[in-house]
């Protein structure tokens, strides 16, 4: 029972944090808003199922026509606080949607950060090793300074970079139906170089667009959308929940693989499907915001210093820490005169953080 | 106990079939077969690189063979799930490099891990597997700490609390005492002992250390460049010249006075200087081993005489052994009896073995007159084997009053003494 209870009371309390975090950002800004506002305007938004309609489908199945009842959840808000209409606009419009996008993109980075550390048996790995946030960069810096050559959205082509570059790097570090992690891993730095100078070579012809091309590789949420959080918030939760439901064979995994094996874990079945779940879900990530250094390395470290190498609990308060960390970032990256891209304030504070723990923990070899 | 299969003979828990395994284009195995009955510890012993852990790593599935199969309880390993095998073999490694703090008891615990389902939340099953390979292997009581900051025998303990929680019927151990100190090698290797007396299991072992794996286990499988060289008991596997032919040395095996168990001595490579000249008289078998033990020990060995066809001469020869020869089934003539005393005068002590004599060999028991020193090697009396009357009986008496009678596994230290009191001056200029 007590990684049970030790992974509830963690989370609870990040859970606790990360609403603080989110009522403080959103108060947080050109205009300043109260707290005790900013806290009414969020507690209206929130929805409850209110009732389960039947809504009759009809179908058509070869001439003949049936109806079929589908039940349909309705939703209504709970609490109606009288607020400013400004003050609901400003957080609702302006603020949620960038904070929201920024807690996704943080629980998926910090989810991702985690398996790829377990998945590598280094604290020092984060998602970007196999060759994700480089596939993305590629797809995305093409779409802006060739529009005209993608087929797709920016944020689908981000996507699907840094997926085929991921399965790139699986491809060419499986031999025989293995895939060795140290092959693994030098394959990705070398898909990770090649891919940057193709990105490189890209912006020196992007041309006009070099500065949107730029913008977009140091990561942001200034864009964001409530359109960008249905789109990654679903697949950064079921992610999660998949790569959670395999915590206790990382756990095993981290013994080494023949030791894996040899307690009922299908290693090679584990890792492919670790190693694509974690891809998909950072690919979603970095889809909408760039990339932004640094969380999936820093947060997972920090998380198991605090609450030791068990994935069962690591995995879920690691993706909380994540979420608060990144919402955090964002709102000291917006809040200065000028706005900077948060992939910035992530680096400048990870980078620091990150050599702090490299000179005084022993740093393990692969 | 498992099911007993009482009365029947002992069913076979694992076989292994034709197996050959290549990694990086070596030929590691060829094409081994084994097979282990239920209930028997089996000491996988060879030297380095012989392929021991490659062996065990094919037994439960971590490498798949290129040819041949392993079968565990009557099942093909290949064809079992992880988690089926890993219930039916649990695995205690050579060592694992853990890089992440887990406490000792998680890490036990997941010897548990066969038997999760993996949408089981939190519960408390197989508790009492872990409780009780944790009391057994006497990690309980650092049970919190982590497992990086345990000592390696620690650790050990540790790996193998982890197979007795997996409470599957088959144990594989990689070297279970290699980073023991001697206390800790006997406690386990008696721990192992009992979980295949007391529990039933079946035990294959990887051992380097040949004296605990013939004391513990009741079958050895010897292991060299990739194949089986001998198997059985451990007497019959441990003789001088499967050893010397696996590991390239030269050894003495005798019974350990203490114990009873087949002992092994390994002797250093002869040395350029002989330690000294031994002339040893026999034959008919009876002094192969004797040839073998002076030899392997550096001395500079001659026998004789002997008949042509004779087994003991075969031995010296492939041993490099210089012999006084005499036709087949001839009695020793004039010649050869000259040259034995020229033999026996050069050397610095003589070794009679326990053997026949007869009017054919007569001759070799008067040449023996000559030596400065002797050393008699005796098993039997010498009555039970004295077909030559009295003159026989009257030589071996002298003899044996001049010189030191021993058995034959005092035969080193007493030609040791021999030699050193026959040659003190050339001794001490040798320091």
């Amino acid at each position: 029972m007590r990684w049970g209870a030790r992974a509830a009371w963690w989370s609870a309390g990040l859970v606790a944090a990360l609403i603080g975090v989110v009522v403080v950002s959103a108060a947080v800004g050109p205009v300043s808003l109260d707290y005790v506002v900013v806290g009414k305007v969020l507690v209206n938004a929130l929805a409850v199922p209110a009732g389960v309609a039947l809504d009759e489908h009809t179908l058509r199945l070869a001439g003949a026509a049936l109806s079929i009842p589908v039940p349909a959840v309705e939703f209504r808000s709970a609490f109606d606080f009288a607020v400013p209409e400004t003050a609901r606009t400003i957080v609702m419009t302006l603020r949620l949607p960038r904070i929201a996008l920024g807690a996704t993109v943080g629980f998926a980075l910090a989810t991702a950060g985690v398996v790829m550390q377990g998945f590598f048996r280094n604290p020092m790995a984060d998602p970007s090793i196999i060759g994700v946030s480089s596939g993305a960069a590629v797809g995305a810096v093409a779409t802006i300074a060739l529009p005209f050559a993608v087929p797709f959205g920016l944020p689908t082509a981000a996507f699907l970079g840094a997926v085929v570059a991921a399965f790139g790097v699986y491809l060419l570090g499986t031999e025989d139906g293995r895939t060795p992690v140290a092959t693994l891993l030098l394959a990705g730095v070398a898909v990770q170089t090649f891919l940057g100078a193709i990105v490189s070579f890209l912006l020196l012809h992007a041309g006009e667009s070099l500065e949107r091309a730029v913008y977009w590789l140091m990561g942001h949420l200034h864009l964001a959308s409530w359109d960008d959080v249905t789109l990654t918030l679903p697949v950064a939760v079921i992610g999660f929940a998949v790569l959670f439901a395999y915590a206790r064979d990382l756990n095993v995994l981290l013994l080494g693989e023949e030791d894996a094996h040899a307690l009922g874990v299908e290693v090679e079945r584990t890792k492919r499907l670790l190693l694509a779940v974690a891809s998909v879900v950072t690919g979603a990530a970095v889809a909408v915001s760039g990339i932004i250094g640094f969380v999936g390395l820093v947060v997972p470290h920090v998380m198991r210093l605090l609450v030791g190498p068990d994935h069962r609990v690591l995995l879920p308060t690691s993706a909380l820490a994540g979420a608060t960390f990144l919402v955090a970032t964002d709102t000291v990256a917006r809040s200065g005169a000028a706005e900077i891209p948060v992939g910035i304030v992530t680096a400048f504070l990870g980078a620091p953080f990150f050599l702090y723990l490299l000179r005084t923990r022993e740093v393990h070899a692969l | 106990m498992s099911d007993g299969a009482s009365g029947d003979d002992r069913r076979s828990a694992i076989e292994i079939d034709g197996v050959t395994v290549e990694l990086g284009g070596n030929r590691v195995l060829d094409s081994v077969s084994a097979s282990v009955p239920e209930g028997r510890f089996v000491g996988l012993v060879g030297p380095n690189g012989a392929g021991k852990t490659t062996l065990l790593r094919a037994i439960h599935g971590a490498v798949g063979p290129d040819a041949g199969e392993v079968r565990v309880a009557g099942d093909p390993i290949a064809d079992l799930s992880s988690k089926e095998a890993s219930r039916r073999i649990a695995v205690v490694p050579q060592d694992t490099g853990l890089a992440f703090d887990f406490p000792v008891e998680e890490v036990v615990a997941m010897g548990r891990n066969p038997y999760k389902s993996r949408f089981s939340g939190p519960s408390d099953a197989g508790r009492e597997h872990v409780e009780a390979a944790m009391e057994r292997t006497e990690v309980a009581r650092f049970a919190d700490r982590p497992i990086t900051a345990v000592s390696g025998g620690e650790r050990q303990r540790v790996l193998l609390a982890r197979a007795l929680a997996q409470d599957a019927p088959a144990l594989l151990l990689d070297e279970p005492t290699a980073s023991l100190d001697i206390n800790h090698q006997v406690r386990t290797l008696e721990l192992v002992r009992e979980l295949v007396d007391d529990d039933g299991k079946t035990v294959i072992a990887a051992i380097h250390d040949l004296n605990l794996a013939a004391h513990y286990c009741d079958e050895l499988l010897l292991l060299a460049d990739g194949g089986i060289r001998a198997s059985g008991d451990p007497a019959t596997v441990l003789s001088e010249r499967h050893l010397e032919a696996a590991f390239d040395t030269r050894a003495v095996v005798s019974r350990h006075p203490v114990t009873g168990s087949t002992y092994v001595t390994a002797l250093p490579e002869r040395p350029d200087r002989p330690a000294g000249r031994v002339h040893v008289v026999g034959g008919g078998g009876t002094v192969s081993r004797l040839l073998y033990v002076l030899s392997a020990a550096g001395y500079e060995v001659s026998v004789g005489a002997l008949n042509e066809g004779d087994s003991d001469l075969e031995t010296a020869r492939s041993l490099g052994v210089e012999a006084v020869t005499e036709e087949p089934f001839a009695p020793v003539g004039e010649a050869a009896r000259r040259e034995v005393e020229d033999r026996i005068r050069a050397a610095d002590a003589t070794v009679l073995a326990d053997v026949e004599v007869g009017a054919g060999n007569l001759a070799n028991l008067r040449a023996a007159r000559e030596a400065d020193e002797v050393v008699v090697v005796e098993e039997r009396p010498f009555a039970e084997r004295n077909f030559a009357g009295s003159e026989a009986a009257a030589l071996y008496e002298s003899l044996s009053e001049r010189g030191r009678v021993v058995g034959p596994d005092e035969l080193l230290s007493a030609v040791a003494a021999a030699v050193e009191r026959s040659d003190p001056v050339g001794r001490v200029d040798a320091e």
